[in-house]
C-alpha cells in the first residue's frame, strides 16, 4: 500500500503532464486551423491555373506530346515520396503512413526508391533497410511554397532523366477534424489532363463555346504549356504537404486530448485512493486512541 | 465607364481583386497595356512591376516573380509566382537578395546556376523598382497617373 505521501506526488506531477498535453492541445489545434486557411488560399491559384491547363488542352488533341512531365516513360525505377512528421506524439499518424508506404513497396512490380519528408519517416524506412534517395527534413510545421521547391526539383529531376518511370506520394488526406485517410497518389506523369480532358469535352458539348479557342497567345502556346506545366506540379506538392500539415496536426491534437481526459481520470481515481487511505489511517489512529484510552480507564477502575 | 474585372493570384494567396481601367504588365514580348475589350489573351510575364489604374485613378503598384496573365472577356488574372504590394516590400531583404544575385553572377557558375541566380536578380530589382517608385510617389502630391512616368 502506498504511503499518503508517494499518492499525493504522483497525482501532482500527473496533474503537470495534463496541463503540458492540454498546451499541446491547443497549439495542435492553431495550427491546424492556419494549415486549413493556407490550403483553402491556394484553392484560386489552383482553380484558375487548371482553366489555363483546359484551354491549353483545347489547341491540342495528343496532351501528352505536350510536355515530358505529362509523358509516361519506362524508367528504372519507381519514385516514391513518403511524408511524414518531424516530431511524434500524435497517435497513429506517421505509423499508418510508414505501413502504406511499406505495402506499397512489397507490391511494386518495380524497385522502389525514396523520398522522405519529415524525420519519423526517413528513420524507420532505413531501419526496414529501403533504399532512400533524397531525404528533407527542413520542413517547417507550416510549408510556404518555397519551402517545397527542392522536393519537386528533385522528383521532376530523376523523373525527367528517366531514372523514375512513375513518381507516388504516400500522404494523409485531411477530411476533418477527426478524419485523415493515409492514402498512395501518383505525382508524375502528371494526372491533371487526364481530368481536364473529360472536362474540356464536357465544356465543348455543352456550352459550344468557340470563343474559348480565340486566344492570343505570347510568345506560343507550348511556350505557356512549358512554363506552366512545371508549376502545377509544384501546386500539387505544396497542396499535399499542406494537407499533411493539416493532418499531422489534428491527429496531435486529437492525441493530446485523449492524452488529458486520460489524465483527468487518472487523477480521480488516484484522488479516491487517497482519500480512502487517509480515511484509514485517521480510523487506525482513533482505534488506537480508544483503545488506549479504554485501557486506561480500565486500569483506574481497578485501583 | 466600362472597367475590367482584375484578379492577382499567387499559390499562396489572392494579392488582389478588384476592378481597374487599365493593367500595365511585362510580358515576355514587352510591355503590355490592357484596357477593357481587350481581345483574348494568354501570355507568360517576366519578373517585374505591375501597375493597376483604378477607376478612381488611383494607381496601385506590384512587384511580381514573373507568371501567366490571362485576358478574356473583360477579365485579367494573373497567376503570378510571387507577388507583393509595393507596402509590402522588404526593401532591406531584397537589397541583399540583389547583392546575393550580383555576387553568384560574378562567379564562375554553371548554366542552370547562373539562370537561377539571374532570375533571382530580376525578382530582387524589380521589388527594389516598385518599391522606390511607391516611395517618389507618396512624397508627390498629387499623384497623376502616368504622368512623367518614363516607360521602360
Amino acid at each position: 500500500m502506498a504511503t499518503l505521501r508517494e499518492i499525493r506526488r504522483r497525482i501532482r506531477s500527473v496533474r503537470n503532464i495534463a496541463k503540458v498535453t492540454r498546451a499541446m492541445e491547443m497549439v495542435a489545434a492553431a495550427k491546424m486551423r492556419r494549415a486549413q486557411s493556407r490550403t483553402l488560399a491556394t484553392r484560386p491559384y489552383a482553380e484558375k491555373a487548371w482553366q489555363v491547363l483546359v484551354h491549353l488542352a483545347l489547341q491540342r488533341t495528343a496532351t501528352e506530346a505536350m510536355h515530358p512531365l505529362l509523358a509516361s516513360h519506362p524508367g528504372e525505377c519507381i519514385g516514391l515520396v513518403v511524408v511524414t512528421s518531424n516530431k511524434g506524439l500524435c497517435g497513429g499518424y506517421n505509423h499508418n503512413i510508414i505501413n502504406l508506404a511499406c505495402e506499397f513497396i512489397e507490391h511494386a512490380p518495380m524497385p522502389v526508391e525514396l523520398i522522405t519528408v519529415g524525420r519519423v519517416g526517413r528513420r524507420a524506412m532505413m531501419r526496414a533497410g529501403y533504399h532512400i534517395r533524397a531525404v528533407f527534413e527542413d520542413i517547417p510545421d507550416l510549408p510556404g511554397l518555397m519551402d517545397i521547391t527542392g522536393i519537386t526539383r528533385e522528383i521532376t529531376e530523376d523523373f525527367l532523366s528517366g531514372h523514375f518511370g512513375e513518381v507516388y506520394v504516400v500522404y494523409t488526406r485531411f477530411v476533418n477534424t477527426m478524419v485523415q485517410i493515409p492514402e498512395v497518389a501518383r505525382l508524375l506523369p502528371l494526372r491533371a489532363l487526364e481530368r481536364s480532358r473529360s472536362a474540356v469535352e464536357a465544356i465543348q458539348r455543352a456550352a459550344e463555346t468557340p470563343t474559348l479557342l480565340e486566344y492570343v497567345y505570347e510568345p506560343s502556346p507550348e511556350a505557356i504549356l512549358n512554363a506552366l506545366v512545371p508549376r502545377f506540379l509544384e501546386m500539387q506538392v505544396y497542396q499535399i504537404m499542406l494537407e499533411a500539415s493539416a493532418s499531422e496536426h489534428s491527429a496531435r491534437m486529437v492525441a493530446m486530448r485523449n492524452a488529458t481526459d486520460s489524465a483527468g481520470e487518472l487523477i480521480d481515481a488516484l484522488t479516491l485512493t487517497y482519500n480512502r487511505a487517509r480515511q484509514e489511517a485517521i480510523t487506525k489512529e482513533m482505534v488506537d486512541i480508544a483503545g488506549g484510552a479504554e485501557a486506561l480507564a480500565k486500569m483506574r477502575g481497578r485501583r | 465607364m466600362r472597367v475590367l474585372q482584375c484578379e492577382i493570384v499567387t499559390a499562396e494567396r489572392r494579392v488582389y481583386a478588384g476592378e481597374v481601367r487599365e493593367v500595365i504588365a511585362p510580358t515576355t514580348t514587352g510591355q503590355v497595356t490592357i484596357l477593357p475589350r481587350h481581345v483574348p489573351l494568354l501570355c507568360s510575364l517576366l519578373p517585374g512591376e505591375v501597375r493597376l489604374v483604378r477607376p478612381d485613378g488611383d494607381e496601385i503598384l506590384l512587384a511580381i516573380g514573373g507568371g501567366f496573365m490571362e485576358v478574356r472577356g473583360d477579365r485579367v488574372v494573373i497567376l503570378a509566382d510571387t507577388a507583393e504590394r509595393a507596402d509590402e516590400i522588404d526593401v532591406e531583404r531584397a537589397r541583399k537578395a540583389r547583392e546575393r544575385a550580383e555576387e553568384l553572377l560574378r562567379q564562375k557558375i554553371s548554366d542552370v546556376e547562373f539562370a537561377r541566380a539571374e532570375a533571382a536578380l530580376r525578382r530582387a530589382m524589380a521589388r527594389l523598382r516598385v518599391a522606390e517608385r511607391a516611395k517618389v510617389r507618396r512624397r508627390r502630391p498629387t499623384p497623376t497617373s502616368g504622368g512623367g512616368m518614363p516607360e521602360e
